[in-house]
């Protein structure tokens, strides 16, 4: 199959094989890569807690997602290059593991709704952004962000305590 | 470590490895797993939190406030879970006495938190004995960029010496 193939490629890369036979290396990625997936899902959570009604009410919405999400993008793309680059060095077991599996299905889950959110929630952000109340969809997509990051966490652990 | 102290740290975690919770948390093969997910995202909080601190004393981040909202909003944030920390913390040295407690990177990771927050603690006393620390107005601020400097150093360094106890057991 392609992609079995593909994966079998992957991890007989010289990155791939650098992590795997190195002893140091991939501590050094996975903790780089704790700390990127700590620092997007506390800065993720400081705009569902605004968008909950909960804290940081003095500041509009959209301001605060202006001066936040930044962050919480590069913090993304540094957990994204990290984790790929450990997925490398045991391409075909990552791909096989139920938590490896689901921690990808959770980010996409989170993007979905973060597009959702993007589209269809923040369409009237002008009319409600400045105000204490939050509408019930921007509470939604809040609620379904802290509970996903939450699970990526989760799974991210789960996997650690099931491939080595 | 003298030979005393280590004397004493073996007895500790063996009389802690043989208590009942220590026996029930290692046969329970999800509480550690689980323990560390609500401990990392304690830590997020927290590190995020220090994070938009530290931004705004380097003046990138909500520089247009005063410190004092910057601080009203992120530090309880940085003070609180760290109740969610120590508690997750002491679950897993229970479970796993030897492997926490006798670990370099273990040892190393609690002289850094306490340095930490030491830091933060000058954060906020800075603040409340100076109400200008930290605004931009004032120009050059060389002691607020330190110490968020320091902050951020920290903060990250616990993060690593706390997923390298894991490759030091």
């Amino acid at each position: 199959m392609e992609i079995a193939r593909a994966l079998g490629w992957l991890q007989t890369t010289p990155v791939a094989k650098a992590i795997s036979e190195n002893e140091i290396l991939f501590p050094w990625i996975e903790s780089v890569h704790v700390l990127a997936i700590v620092l997007v899902v506390g800065t993720i959570s400081i705009v569902d807690l605004r968008l909950l009604g909960v804290a940081s009410l003095d500041r509009a919405v959209s301001r605060l997602m202006h001066d936040v999400l930044p962050y919480t993008w590069g913090a993304f793309v540094i957990a994204a290059i990290t984790g790929l680059l450990m997925f490398s060095s045991d391409a075909v077991n990552y791909a096989h593991n139920f938590f490896f599996r689901g921690k990808l299905v959770l980010l996409a889950l989170a993007g979905l709704n973060m597009a959702v959110f993007h589209i269809v929630g923040a369409g009237d952000v002008a009319r409600w952004g400045n105000t204490r109340q939050t509408p019930l969809p921007a509470k939604a997509a809040a609620v379904i962000s802290l509970l996903v990051w939450i699970s990526v966490v989760a799974f991210g652990r789960g996997i650690g305590f099931t491939m080595h | 470590m003298s030979p005393a102290l280590t004397k004493s740290l073996n007895a500790i975690c063996a009389w802690i490895d043989q208590t009942p919770l220590s026996q029930a948390i290692q046969v329970t093969n999800w509480v550690v797993p689980a323990v560390q997910t609500v401990h990392i995202l304690a830590i997020a909080v927290v590190a995020s939190s220090a994070l938009m601190i530290d931004l705004r004393l380097i003046g990138v981040f909500w520089a247009d406030r005063p410190m004092k909202d910057v601080l009203s909003r992120f530090l309880p944030f940085v003070w609180w879970p760290l109740l969610i920390l120590f508690a997750t913390g002491a679950i897993m040295i229970i479970g796993e006495p030897a492997r926490s407690l006798k670990n370099p990177a273990f040892q190393l990771k609690m002289t850094l938190l306490v340095a930490a927050l030491i830091v933060t603690g000058l954060i906020q006393f800075f603040q409340r004995r100076d109400t200008k620390f930290g605004d931009l107005s004032r120009g050059p601020h060389a002691g607020a960029v330190t110490v968020a400097i320091a902050s951020l150093a920290l903060w990250s360094a616990i993060i690593f010496a706390g997923r390298w106890i894991a490759y030091y057991a």
